[in-house]
């Protein structure tokens, strides 16, 4: 048996890093246990003339294809929405495109405001100072003074507007509606260590230049230093109770496969929203038949994405096309609930820069745009380097009736049993799908666009993991309480997206963080009678 | 020619159909998706799509009752035709090998007016822009709704 830590995190990704990071000043022992391994920035495609080809190989963003040794399968055929994350230290910030809102005030609120779902056991404002402080660790370039938000300061200058995004901006005003520079962890200038971005344009999977935050160049260097201890290649299997019901430790496989247990005072759970109730649900013992602090039955239940609704058209001139940070740009128009539509609560909409040439011909392609013969060479000329998109990504409420739960037949390739995905999209979604489409068809006519096309939903759109393991104060309709521990496990935690309550309709990493933080500062208060 | 994964018969097929896809240009001056060198490339990159396109390419052959590369080119454009409109995973999987392979080649890249090389450590330029285009949003009240 390994010697027992005061602190077993399990996941190195966005959330677990944070925490880690955060609770390192407690100088308590903390061990993170991450099933992959660190991605070298020579590694990442943008290194090598088949960049764009290995988003369809190791480094495509959906798990199944690609399917490395440290992926595990998920069943989601029976989903319109196929999830896209990344497993090694940094967790899905090695492959996201770095857009980084923070939710609203409203999205704390929507059952008072619009009558659905639930209220969060929390808000913004107490959420603030862990916001700007998640700010400094990543890195934020942004702008202020958007008036969609709350005044704040992020630390660097935007990404450039480039001519894509004139072109959005000028559209836009002809409009009269809002837009912004994203907030973005894309570091415009030299950050603590990280040299600025210099357009390398493919942002997503991995950064060479090391501009874009995954926490394998944030946090952790700073967690490491610190003491805590990162042990890669451990894959969990489940977590472990003793008599009296409490967390033991966790039972996981080695670099070399080997069965191992770790025992802990406190676990930490950090797989996002579809990991983390996986692994709550194969933590079975005879006080959790049901998988560990599932007493409310809602471990897995209240599965929520982003549907997103893609439209997007070709322009006379070519734009800025794959160089760039595709993201630079959002609109916030159609955030807050506007009693006038068929719907309740609202959509960010993320304005695309462009895209690379082997992505143009294949997206084009797939849509019959591109004919075959000689004429296809002269079509695509007049598609690459002239798309701009748009997508609304759509604040999704809880249903208990999307939810991950384990797949009777399918293992990872440490015999584990995978997840299993039951998700539709609801009727207010696509309401206000359509609505966003709507209303993108009037900005790509603005801004001159023609031979419109919409995706919608985005299949390989399944960012955004959140709500199986919800947060609330009543143990009967939640799991763990305001500040992330379990109802059931008074020494087990939390800090993914999956203790959401609601959506937002904002990419929502730099709101995960935030929460990581606040959870750690509350275990951090209440280390002398932590388990009361 | 290492034909990899494929029968040869089948890769005979294969580089029929991609030079169908994607033809040679003199407009362009291009070569097709069956020049040597950018067919070899997708030989070696078939990959995790292996299957599908052995699945696309017996769809093919069964479309053409017989081997598609010895058709007659008349009879082959029907055929391709006929194999396009049914569509399908197999099918998409056939084109995104011939279209990843083909939108990376030097002469291809060159033609096009991009630049043959890897975006790391060059990087881009990208204008700054002319961010007095925010004047109208900075002057918008606040928008969001407060929570009391």
């Amino acid at each position: 048996m390994l010697d027992k830590v005061d602190v077993l995190i399990i996941g190195s990704g966005a959330s677990g890093a944070a925490v880690a990071w955060s609770l390192a000043d407690t100088k308590m022992r903390i061990l993170c246990l991450e099933q992959g391994d660190w991605v070298k920035p020579t590694d990442y495609p943008s290194n090598g003339r088949d960049w764009e080809a290995r988003l369809f190989s190791d480094f495509a963003i959906n798990p199944n294809r690609r399917a490395r040794p440290t992926d595990y399968p998920i069943n989601d055929a029976n989903s319109p929405i196929k999830v896209v994350n990344f497993n090694g230290v940094g967790g899905s910030t090695i492959m996201y495109t770095a857009h980084f809102p923070r939710m609203h005030p409203s999205d704390f609120k929507v059952r008072t405001l619009d009558g659905v779902a639930d209220d969060w056991p929390l808000d913004y404002a107490t959420l603030e100072p862990y916001f700007a402080e998640n700010d400094r660790m990543m890195g934020v370039s942004g702008l202020a003074g958007d008036p969609a938000y709350p005044p704040h300061q992020p630390p660097m200058p935007p990404l450039p507007l480039g001519k894509s995004g004139a072109r959005f901006g000028k559209a836009m005003n002809q409009l009269g509606w809002h837009w912004w520079p994203s907030d973005s962890t894309i570091a415009t200038s030299d950050y603590e260590g990280r040299a600025r971005c210099i357009n390398l344009g493919h942002c997503t999977p991995g950064c060479a230049q090391g501009a874009k935050a995954s926490t394998d160049i944030t946090y952790w260097p700073h967690a490491i230093r610190a003491g805590v201890e990162l042990r890669t290649m451990c894959r969990v299997r489940e977590i472990t109770v003793d008599v009296s019901g409490m967390a033991s430790g966790v039972i996981y496989y080695d670099a070399e496969g080997k069965e191992q247990f770790q025992p802990a005072e406190v676990v930490i759970l950090a797989c996002n929203g579809v990991g983390t109730p996986r692994l709550m649900l194969n933590s079975v013992s005879a006080k959790f038949p049901n998988g560990i602090a599932n007493s409310s039955g809602l471990v897995g239940k209240n599965l929520m994405f982003h549907p997103y609704a893609q439209t997007y058209g070709y322009v006379d001139e070519p734009l800025d096309g794959n160089r760039g940070p595709p993201l630079c740009l959002w609109s916030q128009e159609f955030y807050e609930t506007d009693p006038g539509r068929d719907f309740v609560r609202g959509y960010t909409f993320q304005f695309g820069r462009g895209v690379g040439a082997i992505m143009e011909a294949i997206i084009s392609s797939n849509a019959g745009r591109l004919p075959w013969g000689e004429d296809h060479h002269r079509v695509y000329r007049k598609l690459l380097n002239h798309r701009i998109t748009l997508s609304a990504i759509c604040e999704d409420l809880p249903e208990e009736h999307n939810r991950v739960t384990l797949d009777p037949d399918l293992k990872d390739s440490s015999g584990i049993p995978a997840p299993k995905l039951d998700y539709t999209i609801s009727a207010n979604s696509l309401k206000m799908m359509d609505h966003g489409i709507a209303r993108a068809k009037e900005v790509l006519a603005a801004a001159g666009a023609s031979n419109i096309a919409v995706e919608s939903p985005v299949l390989n759109a399944g960012w955004h993991l959140l709500g199986t393991a919800r947060m609330g104060t009543d143990p009967e309709r939640s799991v763990v309480n305001e500040w992330g521990r379990c109802h059931d496990v008074k020494n087990l935690f939390i800090v993914d997206g999956s203790i959401w309550v609601t959506s937002g309709g904002v990419n929502p990493t730099s709101t995960i963080q935030a929460l990581a933080l606040y959870i750690a500062d509350s275990i951090k208060q209440r280390l002398a009678n932590l388990f009361d | 020619m290492q034909t990899q994964d494929l029968t040869a018969d089948e890769a005979r097929d294969l580089r029929a159909l991609a030079g169908m896809i994607i033809p040679a240009s003199a407009v362009y001056d291009v070569p097709g998706a069956d020049d040597e060198k950018i067919f070899s490339d997708i030989l070696r990159n078939l990959e995790r799509d292996r299957d599908d396109i052995r699945r696309a390419l017996s769809h093919l052959a069964a479309i053409a009752g017989c081997a598609f590369a010895d058709l007659e080119a008349e009879h082959r454009a029907e055929v391709a035709k006929a194999f396009r409109e049914v569509g399908g995973a197999p099918l998409a999987a056939l084109v995104r090998v011939v279209l990843l392979c083909y939108y990376r080649d030097d002469r291809v890249m060159r033609s096009l007016g991009q630049e043959v090389r890897p975006p790391f450590p060059k990087g881009h330029v990208v204008e700054q822009g002319d961010w007095s285009l925010l004047d109208p949003v900075r002057a918008r009240k606040p928008m969001y709704r407060t929570v009391d």
